[in-house]
């Protein structure tokens, strides 16, 4: 095993064991503690596929704000610090059957697939090319301006409604 | 006599070419010696940090003295110089308290967060020519996004610590600071805009003229919002004393408090670091060496850190967002929009070097002067039909003045 595979097991361990705590723990705020651990194993894992530019946006964007809003939307629940109660109902059983038949299910599936592998190294001027490749009306300048729209569409809306009635 | 000053000028490099060719005289692979360049070169980064905040614990207290005509810690050493040892010792010697119902991992985990995420982005910073932790082709963007980071740990120690004010503080701080990183990334990509590049070093080179001059408008919505970030006055309401005793960190002693206090200090450093490197040409500067230069630069920014701590007094909370939302942000937009196009119509009009600096400097100081004029006189306006002591406009201009 090289440096390099064991670094991915430790990032992988990471992110699965995190995420496996964020759904178990018992406790709302530990959970979305746990739930940033896991988005460091993402940005962990980007790195080591040498996609620097996602691995900043990754902790810039979901742990930097999107984390953050989902701690103060837990913190304004109310009456999360009494009586967490219990994280598993008695449907947990049938749960863990199906997932894990889907899990058998999927698992030849993706092993079975020909993934294409990268024949040559990242270029240097990757983050040039995807900064380009945004506006290039060629490529996804259109997918890019939608998604502006989104958002844009998503923040008036959230005005509208946050707008003290007159 | 030259060979000394070249020596002293590129001192850096050289420490850095005799260890490889130690290392590799002593057979090391190359990767053995990669990791221990970098073991190194964290270790030395850290120190700076930390020897950093020491000497900026006593730096502060003096010059805040003399603005408000006291002498300062002047005891330990000649003229003070020991108080931050003596200050250390005591942080060791206090007892370790944990506020009863507090959660236990959150509580003692958030300093370390704090602290980590403070001193992580001085990897980026480039004190020299091959002087710099590690030049990442996403260096400015690391850097915001590792100080993002910071939040998460201020949140787990208003939370863990089980205490309403701390709560509180917690939330003003986060409110204050995802609200301030707005316009500080705008301020950034204008200057990335413009310089072509995220790296660090990239942006020193690309200065031929300090963006200072180029992009004052960004200069200084940067500066501005840097001090929010930081939490320091006329933003530092997260930690208002005399609303919410001191904030999110007011249930830690010793040397977990001393943590979260580092935390700010080196934000402060690294923030002052950004500055210098994003706007006042990093490490170029003539006759003295390169990592002079950018001690000095960092320093500048961090004596107006402390020039506003003493002058200025607390805004309150809706002037604190008001200024950001209302003012910085659309401010901006504007000048992101406005300086690409200026900076395509200036090189499609075949200027270069010294012109094209001029011609966006004319554009931005316009920007500038009406967008501080505009809410002014409307201000006044408002001010005089209403004869009302207090419009939403004025302390955004005062502020933006004051900081300036």
């Amino acid at each position: 095993m090289t440096l390099i595979q064991a670094v991915f097991v430790l990032f992988a361990i990471l992110t699965l064991g995190a995420g496996l705590f964020t759904v178990l723990s018992r406790h709302l705020f530990h959970a979305v503690l746990y739930l940033i651990l896991s988005l460091v194993g993402v940005a962990g894992l980007f790195v080591l596929l040498e996609a620097e530019f996602l691995a900043g946006v990754q902790v810039l964007i979901y742990i930097g704000a999107i984390s953050i809003l989902i701690i103060f939307a837990v913190m304004l629940t109310r009456g999360m610090a009494r009586n967490p109660g219990p994280p598993l109902n008695n449907q947990s059983l049938a749960a863990a059957v199906i997932a894990g038949l889907f899990f058998v299910l999927l698992a030849p599936v993706i092993a079975g697939f020909p993934w294409p592998q990268a024949t040559q190294g990242v270029p240097a001027d990757a983050i040039e090319a995807l900064g380009r490749s945004l506006v290039d009306p060629n490529q996804f300048a259109l997918p890019f301006e939608l998604a502006s729209v989104m958002i844009l569409a998503a923040l008036i809306g959230a005005i509208f409604i946050a707008r003290e009635k007159r | 006599m030259a060979q000394i000053y070249d020596f002293i000028y590129n001192l850096f490099p050289y420490l850095g070419a005799w260890l490889r060719g130690l290392l590799q005289s002593w057979g090391l692979p190359e990767d053995a010696i990669l990791l221990i360049i970098g073991l190194i070169k964290a270790f030395l980064l850290a120190n700076f940090g930390l020897i950093g905040f020491a000497i900026l614990t006593y730096v502060e207290r003096k010059i805040v003295a003399r603005f408000q005509d006291r002498l300062g810690p002047n005891v330990a050493g000649p003229y003070g110089i020991l108080q931050p040892v003596a200050d250390g010792i005591k942080l060791l010697t206090k007892e370790d308290t944990m506020p009863a119902g507090a959660d236990r991992w959150v509580y003692n985990l958030a300093p370390l967060i704090i602290a980590t995420c403070a001193l992580a982005p001085l990897v980026v910073i480039p004190f020299g020519p091959g002087a710099v932790g590690a030049d990442l082709n996403i260096g400015v963007l690391y850097a915001l996004a590792v100080g993002a980071g910071a939040l998460v740990g201020v949140l787990m120690a208003g939370w863990g610590s089980n205490n309403k004010y701390a709560l509180l503080g917690a939330f003003r701080a986060v409110a204050q600071l995802i609200s301030y990183e707005i316009p500080a990334v705008f301020s950034v990509v204008v200057v990335v805009m413009v310089a072509g590049t995220m790296s660090t070093v990239g942006i020193v080179l690309a200065q031929d003229v300090p963006y200072l001059f180029v992009l004052p408008l960004a200069a200084l919505v940067f500066l501005i919002s840097g001090v929010a970030e930081v939490g320091r006055t006329p933003f530092d309401l997260l930690e208002a004393e005399s609303e919410i005793v001191a904030g999110f960190h007011i249930e830690y002693s010793g040397m977990k408090f001393a943590l979260v206090f580092l935390g700010e200090f080196i934000h402060a450093l690294v923030v002052s670091a950004l500055f210098a490197v994003l706007f006042l040409g990093g490490w170029r500067g003539p006759w003295l060496p390169p990592y002079l230069w950018t001690l000095i630069k960092m320093s500048v920014g961090i004596f107006l850190f402390f020039w506003l701590r003493a002058t200025l007094p607390r805004i309150r909370i809706d002037q604190m967002l008001n200024l950001n939302w209302k003012f910085l942000t659309p401010l901006m937009i504007l000048n992101l929009i406005g300086v690409a196009l200026v900076d395509k119509g200036l090189r499609a009009a075949g200027a270069t070097g010294g012109l094209w600096a001029a011609g966006m400097f004319a554009f931005n100081m316009a920007m500038l002067i009406g967008a501080l004029g505009i809410p002014g006189y409307l201000g006044h306006r408002a001010r005089m039909a209403a004869m009302a002591s207090a419009s939403g406009e004025e302390p955004e201009a005062l502020e933006a003045v004051g900081a300036h």
